[in-house]
């Protein structure tokens, strides 16, 4: 008989459970795409050979990605838990693999929802003409443009000194900023208003924010391959070079991007499933979920390449006319005569007769290339790149509104499974108490989060949101991923595990995943932590700083981490999977002195197990 | 010495290192001609009248009156220090409706010059000659100077010119249909124009909007949730033997179970009176 998780035996509160399917997988392939497709895979496939990046790319996630999503989907139904729980039942000692969980779900939540905040702020300020990323801003006494502005891009301002108003380094925190903490209270109150009723209202907002991110994507697709300059872009993106392909490298960033882009190891998908009826076939969604998750990483690279080919068509022909308006007006030329089509003969015959006058002019090399190469993902390519490129479309305020409503989708979609992450585990602990309604406990989990999260809101907060995203957001992933798969195939044991799929989808799992789950995937999982934590011990860890009063500004100073930061680091990325170790030991102790562990918890693996028909002397 | 041109001599000028010479048009005052060297002057008169063209610009001829025509030429020269450059883009401003530089537009940038220094002078009366334009090219782009209305030979200095440009330059800009950027003074700078401040930015409205949406929804669903509590608490406790008839028809807490209801386990004393 299934183990029902339930409050009491009265069934008061009965598990909630899903309206529809379609709820839950929109859910579920909505947790799974997130900025991520839009923001770093176009990047990674840019930078790694184009076309020939799929192929590193897809062998991940089918020999990694595929089964630990079907891990997790079959686990949650199965046990009909969250995170913890669903660990505890597994193997007591491995209860902390559920508690890890729960912890890196909450730090991820901090940040993520800060960039949620940072997109609600660019999509507020996309309702005006002109876009305010698009001039400088008149100094004090009105007789020219600010001049950090003028140094470096308006784009560029917007970002570091309107919006972050960044400190120069990590050590001045500088001070609240007040707009950042009106969008970021914004954007937990809307988390808040899609939790209040746990799934039914998420149910509900993600027909929307699951859905709508494709609409916009078609949309710029249309638009992007209309403007001059995107055929050069995708050919750009997709123009296969299998040379990076023998750099060890390339092969650790599909996987990790594979990884995180199926936000396995929050706890979050487990949660989701857990409300699904035992009944479900979860292989056919883990693959459905798996599959769409890439498919769309690689549609929304299209539309992304095109603009991005668009912006370096634009950068160059303003180039080249900066330098046509030199020679014209150092040479008297007659106006237009020089156009971008004749500006080589041109420039070739004056450089001939005049050739000291041309060189005098510092005449700027304009290169078609060198523009495509410039490339950025994450925050930058959202908030700098993209946005000077829709600065140059025409109707660029529509353009704004509907690319920042498209990321803020694709970000709360995200925050569904972050939260939830969070939420049921605690549920399942029954750490709340019984008076209080779930509507107020999730309102005082969202409060705590968004008053934690306003140290990103200070001056330096984006490297501190930056050393989250690099320090939370990935080893200790890693880690909880290989002790969950660890901890399945080996400890749980993969027969056992097979009957419950059985049960569950009506077939047994066939040999493909038998041997990902024990073999293969442990393994892959094992080399790329092993090989992350090599690759990030070598480099000493640096952050891009922006300081005006730096030497070479415009560029971005690279600065070391200061030992109090770089303590800070280590504790973030040892903290969330200390409790692993830590709870196995606590569980030897306590089964050694022979006492029974307390807790609501049950300690007998057995899901087989039915205490209705326990004996009665 | 001073060389005194025939009546009928051709329009032209022409300038090198060692003397200048400037002939006009009979109609205009004849003009006088400054020129180092007699044998000189005939010579090049006699060259230009047979058409060879040597070192001659050929430029729009400058009406010239008074008594020292040729100082005209000494006060406008490149690099003038009382002169503006002037550059002209017609394409890049109008595209296909841009408009021929010729004579007439010529004239009509003297009249508007003088227009603004009279705007900006009010007491003295500018004329279209106290405007002098030279070194034309093709780009389009010239050079002028401008003299005082009482006084040919002085030239108004380039402070004067430059507040004088600066307060008519929105009228000079759309007398041409151009922009401050397709008109350029070289030398004067366009003033920025002043940031349009909304009393309340635009991104705080929306901000508005949306965060009054939220909380509005917020209270709505909580208030829902409360009420649909209560009436669910009232339902309870007049149906609570509906609950159990449930549970004995193998619909647990909504789910049912598998299986069909085993009849061994019950409590069958209703059964089994005797």
């Amino acid at each position: 008989m299934p183990e029902e998780g339930m409050e009491d035996n009265k069934g008061r509160e009965e598990r909630p459970k899903w309206n529809n399917k379609a709820e839950y997988l929109l859910t579920c392939i909505g947790f799974a795409v997130g900025v991520g497709n839009v923001w770093r895979f176009p990047y990674l496939c840019q930078i790694y050979g184009g076309g020939a990046f799929l192929i590193p790319y897809l062998i991940a996630l089918v020999f990694q990605g595929l089964p630990l999503l079907y891990l997790e989907l079959a686990i949650g139904q199965r046990l009909r838990m969250g995170s913890i729980g669903v660990w505890n039942s597994i193997s007591p000692y491995l209860g902390g693999v559920g508690v890890a969980s729960m912890v890196v779900s909450f730090c991820v939540s901090l940040f993520y929802n800060t960039i949620v905040a940072w997109v609600l702020w660019y999509l507020f300020n996309s309702f005006q003409d002109p876009l305010p990323w698009s001039q400088c801003p008149l100094n004090h006494n009105n007789t020219g443009y600010v001049k950090e502005c003028v140094e470096s891009t308006p784009v560029n301002y917007f970002w570091y000194r309107q919006t972050l108003n960044i400190t120069p380094n990590m050590e001045t925190s500088g001070s609240l900023q007040w707009w950042l903490v009106v969008s970021l209270a914004t954007a937990w109150s809307i988390i808040y208003i899609c939790f209040i009723r746990g799934i039914e209202t998420i149910g509900k907002a993600v027909y929307v924010t699951a859905t709508f991110p494709y609409l916009v994507l078609t949309i710029f697709l249309v638009r992007a391959l209309t403007l001059p300059g995107s055929s050069e872009g995708l050919i750009y993106l997709f123009t296969p070079d299998v040379s990076p392909l023998s750099n060890p490298q390339v092969w650790l960033d599909a996987a990790t991007q594979i990884f995180f882009s199926l936000s396995v190891a929050f706890g979050g998908l487990i949660s989701f499933s857990s409300y699904n009826s035992q009944k479900n076939n979860c292989e056919r969604d883990a693959v459905l979920v798996g599959v769409i998750n890439s498919a769309t990483s690689i549609y929304a690279s299209i539309p992304i390449f095109a603009i991005l080919g668009f912006k370096a068509h634009t950068n160059y022909v303003t180039c080249l006319n900066g330098n046509i308006l030199a020679l014209t007006n150092e040479f008297d030329i007659s106006d237009m005569n020089i156009t971008v089509e004749n500006y080589e003969q041109w420039f070739d015959s004056l450089n001939g007769t005049h050739p000291s006058r041309v060189s005098d002019l510092n005449l700027k090399t304009c290169d078609l290339q060198t523009f495509l190469d410039q490339s950025a993902s994450g925050t930058g390519l959202a908030f700098i790149v993209f946005t000077e490129a829709v600065i140059s479309m025409p109707g660029s305020q529509v353009w704004a509104v509907l690319f920042f409503i498209m990321l803020f989708s694709l970000g709360l979609s995200s925050m569904f499974g972050n939260l939830e992450g969070i939420l049921t585990p605690l549920h399942d602990l029954k750490l709340v108490p019984k008076w209080m309604p779930n509507e107020l406990f999730t309102a005082i989990i969202c409060l705590v989060l968004f008053l934690m999260a306003l140290i990103f809101c200070l001056g330096s907060g984006n490297y501190w949101l930056e050393i989250f995203n690099s320090y939370v957001g990935s080893v200790p992933f890693l880690i909880i991923a290989f002790f969950e798969i660890i901890a399945v195939a080996y400890i749980y044991g993969i027969g056992r595990f097979s009957d419950d799929l059985e049960f569950m989808t009506g077939h047994r799992p066939n040999i493909f995943w038998k041997v990902c789950w024990l073999v293969i995937s442990p393994l892959m999982l094992f080399v790329v932590l092993v090989a992350y934590v090599a690759v990030q011990a070598q480099t000493h860890p640096t952050y891009a700083a922006w300081n005006p009063d730096y030497v070479n500004f415009p560029d971005t100073e690279v600065l070391p981490y200061p030992d109090w930061v770089f303590a800070i680091c280590v504790l973030l990325s040892s903290v969330p999977v200390i409790s692993i170790p830590l709870v196995a030991i606590y569980r030897l102790i306590c089964c050694m002195s022979g006492r029974h562990s307390k807790g609501s918890l049950h300690n007998d693996p057995n899901p087989y197990a039915n205490e209705g028909y326990v004996v009665e002397s | 010495m001073l060389y005194r041109p025939k009546a009928d001599t051709i329009r032209r000028r022409w300038q090198n290192n060692s003397h200048i010479c400037f002939f006009t048009k009979p109609e205009s005052n004849l003009c006088w001609v400054k020129c180092t060297k007699r044998i000189a002057c005939n010579k090049q008169l006699h060259d230009l009248q047979h058409g060879q063209e040597g070192m001659l610009v050929w430029v729009l001829f400058l009406l010239c009156q008074g008594v020292a025509p040729a100082l005209t030429q000494d006060l406008c020269q490149r690099d003038a220090p009382n002169g503006y450059k002037v550059r002209i883009s017609l394409k890049t401003a109008l595209g296909e409706d841009a408009y021929e530089w010729n004579q007439s537009e010529m004239f009509f940038f003297r009249a508007t010059m003088a227009f603004a220094m009279r705007r900006h002078f009010q007491m003295e009366t500018y004329n279209v000659d106290n405007i002098i334009l030279c070194v034309q090219t093709s780009r389009v782009s010239f050079w002028f100077v401008v003299t005082s209305p009482d006084n040919a030979t002085m030239l108004i200095p380039k402070a004067d010119v430059e507040k004088a440009v600066r307060m008519a330059r929105h009228r000079i800009n759309n007398a041409f249909l151009l922009s401050d950027r397709t008109l350029e003074f070289l030398g004067i700078h366009p003033t920025l124009a002043a940031p349009v401040n909304p009393d309340t930015p635009p991104w705080l409205i929306v901000f508005g909007v949306v965060i009054g949406a939220v909380c509005a929804g917020i209270i709505a669903l909580l208030v829902s949730s409360l009420l649909q509590k209560r009436r669910k608490e009232k339902g309870m406790t007049e149906d609570g033997q509906d609950e159990e008839d449930m549970q004995v028809k193998g619909v647990e807490n909504g789910i049912n179970l598998d299986g069909t209801y085993n009849r061994g386990f019950t409590d069958d004393d209703r059964f089994t009176k005797l």
